[in-house]
């Protein structure tokens, strides 16, 4: 079973040379951290900037330098500074390349939600609905099952939607999923240790296992 | 060139109504306009509608005007980081729009720069696209959003010289400069006002033709969020 940092660390293998890339918040800040060598990606923050740097030293944060988490970043060189207009336009004009978030539920088809659970939370959907209305190619972190035991993979999101068909693959911490057209979460990759038997407990929609289902590498 | 300076942030706001409609620049804390929401608290206006990507947290920026319930509206993408917020929404003392965040800033940026409606592929199949108009294109649905446009827009710019000409620093510039734009009356205050002339023309984020009020700000706290280093 992979932790954050693990399932971090399988996502950074999907990033390409050249991508501009917009991580969401949690796990996929994390992502950050294990950029492949050799590997050049520029990380779009939604708040107005691209090319998010490390986090800062203490002598060196800044106020007014944060991530759409509200962290303190730096910047790296070669950066640039925008309006959330500008930002928006990015994203919605197809020019952010991948884009990686958290999830409470996806169904079969790529359908996901995440921004709200009726009169328990309400935090809003910042800036998701227009990254996944809008994105290529999204990779969603998450837990396979809640605090309950119950499958967030599932066959309809029970949770209000947040996108329709988007998802294109998910990684947890028991396996790597892709979604495919035609519907359905072909398991691609175990997470070291699980049994296929695991993850189809763990799985309330349709679970494509097509021959051999390698161990990841983390 | 026009000046455009003012004392200071209780004559900014001095002819807020209540009810009005105000936008406030900010992401989270970052950029936000420390001097005129504590004007806006010690004037007590209320039944206001807040146009702001977050409402700030419990005890700092939009929050502190949730608190003393001058606040009838918020339309926000984001207010995770508010308790009180949460509460008032739940218990519906709160009326709440929440937007998808490129949503709201095009739907700010529509309003200040005459458009009255724009599609938009944000929110389609969900439950905010309800009694919204879709409407296909190549293929793909879209849904038709609003211009936003406020009574009062109210900003925060690093520098700013004394004809509203304005430079945001960092990720502070966030919804600012489309804010100015949609407001009637826009006020900036600014951590640095300048001589005009001083502000070199091809760096200018805000024009200042969007903003009619500027003051030199003061007393900073400019409260961090998430404070995160690296060792």
């Amino acid at each position: 079973m992979l932790d954050k940092n693990q399932i971090a660390k399988r996502i950074a293998k999907e990033l390409k040379d050249g991508y501009y890339v917009n991580l969401g918040i949690g796990i996929p800040t994390l992502v950050a951290n294990f950029i492949p060598e050799g590997i050049n990606v520029v990380l779009q923050s939604e708040n107005g900037l691209l090319g998010i740097g490390p986090f800062p030293t203490e002598e060196n944060v800044d106020a007014d330098l944060i991530n759409a988490g509200k962290q303190t970043v730096t910047m790296v060189a070669g950066s640039a500074l925008f309006s959330s207009a500008e930002s928006f336009a990015m994203i919605r004009g197809g020019h952010v390349d991948l884009t990686i978030l958290g999830a409470m539920e996806v169904s079969e088809n790529g359908d996901i939600a995440n921004w709200k659970i009726p009169g328990k939370m309400v935090k809003g959907m910042g800036g998701a609905m227009d990254l996944v209305a809008s994105a290529e190619n999204i990779i969603v972190a998450m837990q396979h099952v809640n605090k309950a035991g119950e499958s967030k993979l599932l066959k309809n999101c029970s949770l209000p939607i947040t996108g329709l068909a988007c998802v294109k693959k998910i990684v947890t911490e028991l396996a790597v999923l892709e979604i495919l057209p035609s519907g359905g979460f072909k398991l691609l990759e175990r997470a070291p240790g699980v049994s296929v038997e695991e993850i189809k407990q763990a799985t309330e929609g349709k679970l494509i296992i097509d021959g051999e289902v390698p161990e990841m590498d983390v | 060139m026009i000046n455009k300076v003012i004392s200071g942030a209780d004559e900014a706001v001095a002819d807020i109504p209540d009810g009005a409609i105000l936008m406030l620049g900010g992401f989270g804390l970052c950029g936000i306009p420390e001097n005129c929401i504590s004007a806006l608290l010690r004037k007590g206006v209320k039944d206001l509608t807040c146009i702001s990507n977050n409402a700030g947290v419990d005890d700092f920026g939009i929050g502190l005007m949730l608190k003393t319930h001058q606040v009838r509206k918020m339309i926000s993408s984001y207010v995770g980081e508010n308790k009180e917020f949460e509460r008032q929404l739940l218990s519906g003392e709160l009326e709440v729009e929440l937007t998808p965040q490129g949503t709201l800033a095009e739907r700010i940026r529509a309003g200040g720069a005459g458009i009255p409606a724009f599609f938009t592929p944000a929110g389609v199949g969900t439950e905010i696209a309800e009694g919204k108009e879709v409407r296909e294109f190549e293929g793909k649905k879209y849904l038709m959003e609003k211009w936003l446009k406020a009574d009062f827009s109210i900003i925060k710019a690093w520098k700013g010289d004394t004809a509203g000409n304005l430079i945001f620093k960092g990720t502070a510039q966030n919804f600012s400069p489309m804010m100015a734009a949609a407001g009637k009356i826009t006020i900036a205050e600014v951590e640095e006002l300048v001589p005009v002339g001083s502000l070199n023309p091809a760096q200018i984020h805000t024009p200042g033709i969007y903003v009619q009020r500027i003051f030199q700000g003061k007393d900073y706290e400019k409260r961090i969020e998430q404070r995160t280093v690296s060792q």
